[in-house]
């Protein structure tokens, strides 16, 4: 885990808003896909792959890396934007989104991106990857006498949305990650309080979701999803955990960034429009980093 | 007779043939595969005895995955660890696995290419006294209908150990189907088997035969006796077994098909989708010949003792026979 510096942080708000112009860009050429997600979790992309992972966009078969599982495929958009901004692929191919014969199909698929460790889009079922790959790693770290080692040399992260909490699959992977004490495996969720049909209390209430979590034998950490300094603290105790798999509810802003769209669930499933990606964008490009 | 080749079990007509569980083959199997590549992995969702899996459990609990009665995380946590480099072998019965978590079958393993071998026991209706609730007769057609997915359904004990260190090797994901009861044991040790390829299990001792059965799992026992007693009848039949699925081997059903010019085919499955379906996509695109279909129609099964319900859904050896003597007319 690396001291985020002032500077460090200037530049991740720089690299978050290019991803944010990337992600409208592309979802107005596509004229479809899902514009709250991935507008709100731009933020937690940029650090994850700007600060956080232990990856190397040149060589991504390299085997210490650390791993990424998508679970909620459908904000794939910020995604594609912070892989392409990393350097996995050129940015210019962001605008083939969801076209045919793309790498960058709507959803995520392996066989057409091989950069990404699954494909996905089913809600429900990425958190139980992830803790197959945790698992995974436990075996090979096993000490001499048997008993799993609490070190690990690589984190196998998992994202997910707040939706997805309504599958019984996640809470299925809950409870075998907490009972084999997955330290190494951190899981994100997008808290943004929406979902198709509308706010996830109405449609089908989850909170109180940390105390449902730490019944689960879950470290929970409640932050706010746009504050790298905050979220890197996070991330930081969530390295720390030496018994429990970690889950970082991040509370975020749906279309974070974009403020005629911010909040408003109708966002989840749609593109903007020619004209409203203009505005998008006008307000993106006139941001300026906090200091 | 017999086909000699394949050094079959030579009791198989005694009274005394020797009777073993699919399933035990599968144990077997995954205990040998397991102990040549540390790789392997077993998961299993609160079956682990009555699947098999307690062999592998005992020597290696190490690469044991106990995930509780959660078959949608069986097989999605199994995919995890393919994703790591593991192979793992993950158990229930084919009820619940394919039968509740097909679609995390599809997207993550199926659709994301992981190598996971998804073992489903108690198939059929021979589950018996259970009942219908627990004797999956559709996983055949669920699994096969899956790009990337190869679906194997073995004759016997010895032949499931053999797919299943077969299995171990390959690089793509499959499903093995197992049965629950006790089933004579029809190959031995030094009979053939290899993914994709189907054998001649019984054929006239000469000339050419005016019937091909094409059988898979649990009855191919029953189809043996059917075509000896045919034979004693004056009906010559080939016998094939079928135990690879998917791939099919699409020669040998041609071929069959080509020196009969009329097919049986039997499963303990529903016919829609099963291996009659697939034989009749092969047949009706290369050599249309009239086929007859054993196995169950559209019906769920129930309560019973195995032979009772086989009997009852017309899977046993004489309606078999009824079968072969009824395409015979249908082909002349």
């Amino acid at each position: 885990m690396a001291f985020l510096s002032e500077a460090k942080t200037k530049e991740l708000e720089i690299k978050a808003n290019d991803i944010r112009q990337s992600i409208i860009e592309m979802l107005v050429e596509a004229g479809s896909g899902h514009t709250a997600g991935p507008l709100g979790m731009a933020d937690i992309f940029t650090i994850f792959y700007f600060h956080i992972l232990k990856h190397d966009p040149k060589n991504p078969a390299w085997e210490e890396r650390d791993r990424v599982v998508l679970s909620n495929g459908h904000i794939c958009p910020v995604l594609y934007a912070t892989m392409a901004h990393s350097g996995y692929f050129p940015v210019e191919e962001l605008k083939t989104l969801r076209k045919f014969g793309s790498r960058l199909q709507g959803h995520p698929h392996r066989e057409y991106l091989p950069f990404i460790e699954n494909s996905s889009g089913p809600l429900g079922c990425g958190l139980s990857q992830a803790v197959g790959m945790a698992l995974a790693d436990k075996i090979e770290n096993k000490n001499t006498d048997g008993s799993t080692s609490f070190t690990t040399s690589r984190y196998i992260y998992c994202f997910m949305s707040d939706g997805e909490f309504d599958e019984g699959n996640t809470w299925e992977g809950l409870m075998l990650a907490g009972k084999n004490k997955l330290n190494n495996l951190i899981a994100v969720i997008d808290r943004n309080n929406i979902q198709i049909d509308g706010i996830t209390e109405k449609i089908m209430p989850l909170e109180p979701l940390g105390d449902k979590l730490r019944a689960f034998n879950w470290n929970v950490i409640d932050v706010y999803g746009h504050d790298f300094k905050v979220l890197n603290e996070a991330l930081e105790e969530a390295q720390a955990s030496y018994n429990k798999p970690t889950i970082i509810i991040a509370h975020t802003i749906p279309c974070k960034g974009v403020k005629k769209f911010e909040r408003d669930y109708k966002w989840h499933g749609k593109s903007p429009s020619k004209e409203e990606g203009e505005i998008a964008l006008k307000e993106l490009r006139e941001f300026r980093p906090t200091n | 007779m017999l086909n000699p080749k394949l050094k079959l079990n030579s009791k198989i007509f005694s009274a005394d043939v020797e009777q073993v569980p699919i399933r035990k083959g599968f144990g077997q199997g995954l205990l040998d595969a397991g102990e040549e590549n540390k790789n392997i992995v077993a998961l299993c969702a609160d079956l682990t005895e009555s699947t098999q899996m307690n062999l592998f459990a005992e020597k290696f609990p190490e690469r044991f995955i106990e995930v509780g009665v959660a078959e949608q995380n069986l097989v999605t946590v199994a995919s995890g660890m393919s994703a790591m480099g593991k192979i793992p072998f993950c158990s229930s019965y084919s009820v619940f696995s394919p039968g509740r978590n097909w679609e995390q079958i599809r997207t993550t393993i199926a659709y994301n290419d992981r190598k996971v071998v998804i073992v489903g026991s108690h198939a059929g209706v021979s589950v018996g006294p259970d009942g219908g609730s627990h004797q999956a007769l559709e996983d055949i057609a669920l699994m096969r209908v899956l790009p990337n997915m190869d679906v194997i359904s073995p004759c016997d004990a010895i032949e499931a150990k053999k797919a299943t260190i077969a299995l171990s090797k390959t690089k793509g994901p499959a499903y093995l189907r197992l049965a629950r009861e006790k089933t004579p044991i029809i190959t031995t040790e030094e009979t053939p088997f290899e993914l994709g390829k189907s054998e001649i299990y019984w054929m006239p001792e000469i000339g050419l035969a005016s019937v091909g059965i094409i059988v898979t799992g649990s009855l191919t026992h029953q189809a043996l006796v059917a075509a000896k007693e045919l034979e004693d009848e004056g009906i010559k039949t080939k016998v094939l077994n079928l135990s690879s699925i998917k791939p099919i081997d699409k020669d040998a059903i041609i071929s069959l098909a080509k020196e009969t010019k009329a097919l049986v085919t039997v499963e303990e499955h529903q016919v829609a989708g099963g291996i009659g379906g697939a034989v009749a996509e092969v047949i009706a695109e290369n050599y249309p010949v009239p086929i007859e279909f054993i196995g169950v129609k559209n019906k769920f099964g129930q309560s019973g003792k195995p032979n009772e319900l086989i009997e009852h859904y017309g899977m046993d050896k004489n309606s078999i026979k009824e079968a072969v003597k009824k395409v015979l007319i249908r082909k002349n």
